[in-house]
């Protein structure tokens, strides 16, 4: 059975392609066969993040178009050969998708025994992060400590439990998970950021984890590698845990408390 | 497969399905008319099914051209499925057009029947239930029910309740919520914690600003007197 996520929020730059690169290399680390789709048309950056940028010859919308087989415009992962990369078109204009097109792409993923997809939504409520969610099993709702974030991830909520295939067709509905990302303590702590108690107050949504806000995103990114990989770094292991906890472990929660004591000042945000 | 499961079965069983009674003949009020009511609460009548019953047009004598009035109702996203009270003429009409006849509770068709007299406009049918609502209602998005409107989690900011009834919350109501959107003064709304935006009963509302003093995290209770809302703890 292939299990589609679809990583979204409605609002930019909180962190869903890092997330996508993330949790797709972390699946893919456990065994799991994994396909990580960018829906970002226009823009496209999940194959920079994901370092194969170099490598891109097609992309979902030759397939689409059907300039190119699925197989042709799949790209093998160069550190985890479980894991795919479908990457986006930067010249093809947003509307070059098509839901018809999206479903036969994700039909065949399951004919080829994916297990896991990973959609990475765009920013915004139109067609490219409708068509991310369409088919979804699960969300991954990305969002940051503030108001704004907060409003637009319900928001994002609201059109999931309503313009889905599985509302449309009367399903069980996607099942929803709270990523909390770039979350700081101390700044929660001087009142800059709401806490992880405000976010869960609002949204009453299942917490599958906080990401620490961490510089090691931006090099991680720099460098072409999920951050996922760098398994000392704080962002790293929250994903890991992220990760862990959906495949059915039991983990407590880390990264929401401020460090303590000397030793976590200097090593803590690496 | 195994060769003992069965393939089919024919159940009898029952649906609540929305009557619509109509009252006149003029095919142009009764597009205007469900337009406006169908706009007020677009998500909750989408492709609602319908029932569309001529049966006191018959009576009045007023004909009416089935064939117009089934594509009046699919432009407003409604299905029909069924039509209730036609005379021989407009059942035959109703049949062509694949669209089920039933007889009326009380006659078939006033030209081949007696008539009766047990319809008033107040039998509205089934169309005025309690909705139930298990899930968050999220921000951006808007319910409408034509009895009460029970929502058993939060109503995020942004969102919209709306109830011809009672609506009761029974987590955090921080949007918007109006009971009684017909006119019934009667109505109330019943929350165990109000945060809202803004609360309406028959048209009289309340914003936010109104209700800086409201305690939260106390249930309490909206309701109309003498034009004025009143909120009020509960016990
Ligand atoms: N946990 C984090 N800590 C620090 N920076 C982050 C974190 N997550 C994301 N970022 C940064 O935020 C920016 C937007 O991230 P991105 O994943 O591209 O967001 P989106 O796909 O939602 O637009 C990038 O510059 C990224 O490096
Ligand atoms: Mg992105």
């Amino acid at each position: 059975m292939t299990r589609i996520i679809v990583v979204t929020s409605g609002k930019g730059g909180v962190g869903k392609t890092t997330t996508s690169a993330a949790i797709a290399m972390g699946f893919a680390q456990k065994g799991h066969k994994t396909a990580v789709i960018d829906f970002d048309v226009g823009l496209r950056n999940l194959d920079l993040i994901m370092g194969c940028e170099r490598r891109v010859v097609y992309d979902i919308v030759n397939v689409i178009f059907g300039e190119a087989t699925l197989n042709q415009a799949l790209i093998r992962d160069k550190h985890c050969e479980q894991l795919y990369i479908l990457p986006a078109s930067q010249t093809r204009d947003k509307d070059a998708l098509s839901q018809e097109g999206v479903g036969q792409i994700l039909e065949e993923l399951a004919a080829k025994d994916f297990e896991y997809v990973v959609c990475d939504s765009p920013a915004g409520i139109e067609k490219g992060a409708h068509l991310a969610m369409y088919f979804a099993d699960d969300a991954f709702v990305v969002t940051n400590p503030e108001v704004a974030s907060v409003r637009d991830s319900d928001r994002m909520l609201g059109i999931l439990s309503s313009k889905s295939r599985r509302a449309e067709q009367g399903l069980e509905p996607i099942k929803e998970y709270l990523l909390l990302t770039r979350y700081s303590p101390e700044r929660v702590r001087i009142g800059e950021m709401l806490s992880v108690a405000d976010v869960q107050d609002i949204l009453s949504l299942h917490l599958l984890g906080v990401i620490p806000e961490s510089k090691s995103v931006l090099t991680a990114s720099n460098s072409g590698m999920p951050v996922i990989l760098d398994e000392k770094s704080d962002a790293g292991q929250a994903y890991a845990d992220i990760v862990a906890r959906y495949l059915g472990e039991d983990i407590p929660h880390r990264f929401i408390e401020e460090k303590k004591g000397i030793f976590g000042k200097f090593f803590g945000s690496k | 497969m195994p060769n003992n499961s069965p393939i089919l079965e024919f159940k009898s069983d029952s649906f609540s399905v929305p009557v619509l009674l109509l009252f006149t003949n003029d095919l142009q009020i009764i597009e205007q008319q469900l337009k406006e009511k169908v706009d007020a609460a677009p998500e909750f009548f989408k492709n609602s099914p319908l029932i569309f019953d001529v049966q006191e047009l018959n009576k009045l004598d007023r004909p009416i051209d089935i064939a117009a009035l089934v594509d009046i109702i699919r432009q407003s996203n409604l299905l029909p499925v069924g039509m209730r009270g036609g005379n021989v003429k407009q059942n035959k009409e109703a049949v062509k057009l694949l669209i089920p006849v039933y007889s009326a509770h009380s006659s078939n068709a006033p030209s081949d029947t007696p008539k009766q007299k047990d319809i008033t406009p107040e039998t509205i049918e089934s169309i005025s239930t309690t909705i139930l609502i298990t899930r968050p209602v999220r921000s951006g998005q808007r319910l409408y029910s034509s009895g009460d409107l029970v929502v058993l989690a939060p109503v995020s900011a942004g969102a919209e309740i709306m109830a011809e009834g009672n609506i009761h919350v029974y987590g955090k109501l921080r949007g918007r919520a109006l009971a009684g959107v017909q006119g019934n003064t009667e109505a109330r709304i019943f929350c165990s914690d109000l945060q809202a935006e803004l609360i309406s009963i028959a048209g009289n509302y309340k914003i936010s600003d109104d209700m800086r003093d409201v305690v939260s995290k106390k249930p309490v209770q909206v309701y109309l007197q003498d034009h004025t809302l009143i909120i009020k703890d509960i016990v």
